[in-house]
């Protein structure tokens, strides 16, 4: 066996690149210092970033992007406080990601030193495990379980914090033997991915009774690339399928069968099959409130299927009639195998089928058009980018109204090409994100679609994408205002609008833009649109930023109000005496 | 795991985790974060210096038992956990208590301990100290007891407790 003598820095490094480390994101600082040494003489590609924050969302970008897990490095304290919102955001979405933080010397633990906090303390709750390494040995197995931990199973962050002092080459406790012989020792640790064909069976028979059945399907779908099973399986039982917020692409929206997006800005579609069905087929979601709504009066009628890698999320929200532990893909595999051979039933869903078409036809997706005078849409600008781009385009986006209207009225027809900050909703998410997917995929276009808002959050990253060459694009969808928030102030809040105006004029988004590195583009005029998205797809030598100005008083449709059942889906203003 | 039918409000568990640094503040953690509440909990390590041993008491009321159990195992340091049903186990809490005890009480007091099966580990001019094992309803019993001398000091372990024997075909106490 080989071994070899080094320090943990070196060690660490070797260790990343063991696990095929190809990119990481970060910013060196005191206690983090000696792992950056040995990056200079790494194969890995380090991405300097402007805020700790951008760091963590760029490994989130990259690893839903790709599906391999992004990391990010970044030194101790304030950095690792900076990261905590990447770590939640990770988390909260199932994202595999490792996130390595320097921490003060061994010694120096727990005496309040400069730039020390309790990192894995804070972290605990917000990562799928956490490590706090205190020997220069154990360095190369605590990063293998890391990477281990973060990719099966559930996916989720991971963090490793590591002291300086058994990384430092300066100190002899950073002396260790490298061997290439590492297992990793978690007696604790079993996700369990294989199906239960017995309950397979039984799932076959409720889809083969079932008059309404609707394929709930969640952002677990992508987690364990199965797509293509996901489609088998539609396409097999003819039953309809709705993607949540977290797995539009999973299926595509242009087949007869996707009736879109669910919840409380889905579709009526979408919403009103799930409230009817008497089969709720759930692959990889977990019934989050945002899907539910009211949960006393969410599909009343419905039996639960509920296909699940983590244990704790059957049953949560929704006791299943049916529970299929385990990995999706397999459990879709295995019902698409058991249906197959012996039949998807002889139950006439024609009935189903025109009711479903119906709604499709009286409540189709809709603003009010434009007229001279009035200001810029912003669905008129998404509808604009959707179909300006290439079909591979992924889009990422931040969180509020921009987020809605985006994954509405994109057309999503592959996998890994929408990414967004679903359960934990961080605003400034899109530019880093974005950042992270061009960085896994320099050739394809990677546009942002951001609210002004979000954008003053993180934009700051822009100029690490000038830098490191990174040619985002950005589409700012400004309509000078916390646009989501606006919205339940005027519904909700009888129009008292409390904080939520930021500014007209200021900043000036061009010449902020241009001041980073990025051509800056402003568009008021809907004629323009078209010919400034086809102008920033031209570039490709920096990042391109559209300050698109568009109506403040543009609201999100349809909505589900807080507290309300999905039966209380409230549609466009034009729609509202459609026979439901 | 065996998931039983919860028909109490409390049960035990017994948590076998790894015996590594900042294992029980995961488990204390998570029972926050949750809103999981927990009647009583002890922890020591076990015959096997790898792993540790939490017994934990947890309250139905504050969350169901399913999602208890398999929030817990979600830790990456729990590496089994076991549901002991109340009636197949065998429980025990051990008190510490300090009582006030003039010369003219202590017969009083030392004729409860004997019934309720105690031992005085210290007498003092005006003071006995007082240990006593048992099944936690039985000690808060004698707590109950000794509250009218007037209780110095008290400690209590929370409990422990140990699956009956298989072939003990009656349910433990």
């Amino acid at each position: 066996m080989a071994t070899e003598q080094m320090d943990g820095g070196r060690a660490l490094i070797r260790a990343l690149e063991n696990e095929g480390v190809e990119v990481m994101f970060g910013l060196p600082g005191g206690a983090i210092l000696p792992v950056y040494d040995p990056i200079i003489d790494s194969s890995i590609r380090h991405i300097l970033v402007r805020h700790e924050q951008g760091a963590g969302h760029m490994a989130e970008g990259y690893a839903h992007a790709t599906g391999r897990p992004g990391v990010a490095m970044v030194t101790s304290g304030p950095a690792a406080t900076n990261i905590v919102t990447p770590l939640c955001d990770a988390y909260m979405d199932s994202v595999p990601i490792v996130v390595i933080t320097g921490q003060v010397p061994t010694g120096a633990i727990g005496t309040d030193a400069f730039q020390e906090c309790d990192t894995t303390g804070i972290t605990q709750s917000i990562t799928k495990h956490n490590f706090l390494v205190t020997e220069a040995q154990d360095i190369p197995r605590t990063i293998k379980e890391a990477f281990h931990i973060a990719t099966t199973g559930r996916p989720g962050p991971v963090l490793v914090d590591i002291p300086k002092d058994i990384v430092d080459p300066l100190n002899p406790r950073s002396a260790m033997t490298w061997t290439d012989d590492v297992t990793i020792d978690l007696p604790g640790y079993n996700p369990q991915t294989e199906v239960d064909p017995e309950v397979i069976r039984a799932a076959a028979e409720l889809i083969r009774a079932s008059e309404r059945p609707v394929l709930y399907v969640g952002g677990g779908i992508l987690k364990a690339r199965a797509a293509d099973a996901l489609r088998e399986l539609a396409e097999l039982t003819g039953i309809s399928v709705v993607t949540t917020l977290m797995a539009r692409g999973a299926f595509p929206d242009s087949h007869d069968l996707c009736l879109g997006m669910p919840g409380m800005h889905g579709n009526f579609t979408a919403v009103t099959a799930m409230q009817e069905s008497d089969l709720l087929i759930a692959l990889g979601a977990r019934f989050d409130d945002r899907v539910t709504g009211r949960l006393d009066g969410f599909a009343p009628g419905a039996k639960i299927i509920h296909a699940e890698i983590d244990p704790a999320e059957i049953g949560k929200v929704r006791r299943p009639d049916v529970a299929i532990l385990g990995d999706v893909r397999l459990a879709i595999e295995a019902l698409v195998a058991e249906l197959a051979t012996n039949g998807t039933g002889d139950v006439d869903r024609d009935a189903w089928r025109s009711k479903l078409s119906g709604w499709q036809e009286r409540f189709p997706l809709a603003y009010e058009p434009w007229v001279p005078g009035d200001p810029l849409k912003p669905q008129y600008v998404l509808e604009c980018l959707r179909d300006g781009t290439p079909d591979d385009t992924i889009v990422t986006s931040g969180v509020g109204q921009h987020q809605m209207w985006a994954s509405q009225y994109w057309k999503f027809d592959y996998p890994y090409t929408w990414i967004n900050s679903g359960g934990l909703g961080t605003m400034g998410f899109s530019i880093p994100a974005a950042i992270g997917a061009k960085v896994a995929f320099p050739d394809r276009m990677v546009w942002a679609v951001d609210g002004d808002g979000c954008f003053q959050m993180t934009a700051q990253e822009l100029v690490t994408a000038t830098v490191e060459n990174i040619p985002i694009k950005v589409a700012l969808l400004n309509n000078s205002h916390l646009g989501m928030v606006r919205q339940w102030q005027e519904m909700f809040y009888e129009e008292r609008y409390s904080e939520v105006f930021l500014s007209k004029d200021v900043p000036d988004y061009k010449m902020w833009a241009e001041s980073m590195g990025c051509v800056g583009i402003r568009v008021d005029d809907p004629e323009e649109v078209e010919s400034a998205i086809a102008m920033a797809n031209e570039i490709d030598d920096r990042p391109v930023v559209i300050d698109f100005r568009v109506d403040a008083a543009e609201k999100v449709y349809p909505m589900v109000p807080s507290g309300a059942t999905n039966s209380e889906l409230m549609v466009p203003p034009f729609q509202q005496d459609q026979p439901r | 795991m065996n998931i039983q039918t919860p028909d109490y409000r409390y049960h035990t568990l017994v948590v076998t985790v790894e015996n590594k640094s900042g294992v029980l503040a995961r488990v204390a953690s998570l029972f926050a974060r949750r809103a999981f509440n927990i009647e009583s909990l002890a922890v020591a390590p076990t015959d096997d210096d790898l792993f540790s041993r939490i017994t934990v008491v947890v309250d139905l009321e504050s969350a169901p038992l399913d999602q208890i159990l398999k929030q817990l195992d979600k830790l990456v340091n729990v590496v089994e956990i076991r549901e002991l049903h109340p009636g197949y186990a065998v429980e025990r809490e051990l008190m510490l208590v300090t009582v006030s005890a003039e010369p003219d009480r202590r017969d009083e007091i030392v004729e409860h301990l004997d019934r309720a099966g105690g031992k005085v580990l210290s007498v003092g001019t005006d003071r006995m100290m007082l240990s006593l094992v048992g099944l936690p309803a039985r000690v808060d019993e004698f707590e109950d007891l000794l509250r009218p001398y007037g209780i110095v000091e008290l400690q209590r372990t929370g409990r422990v407790a140990l699956a009956t024997l298989e072939d003990n075909d009656g349910p433990g106490r």
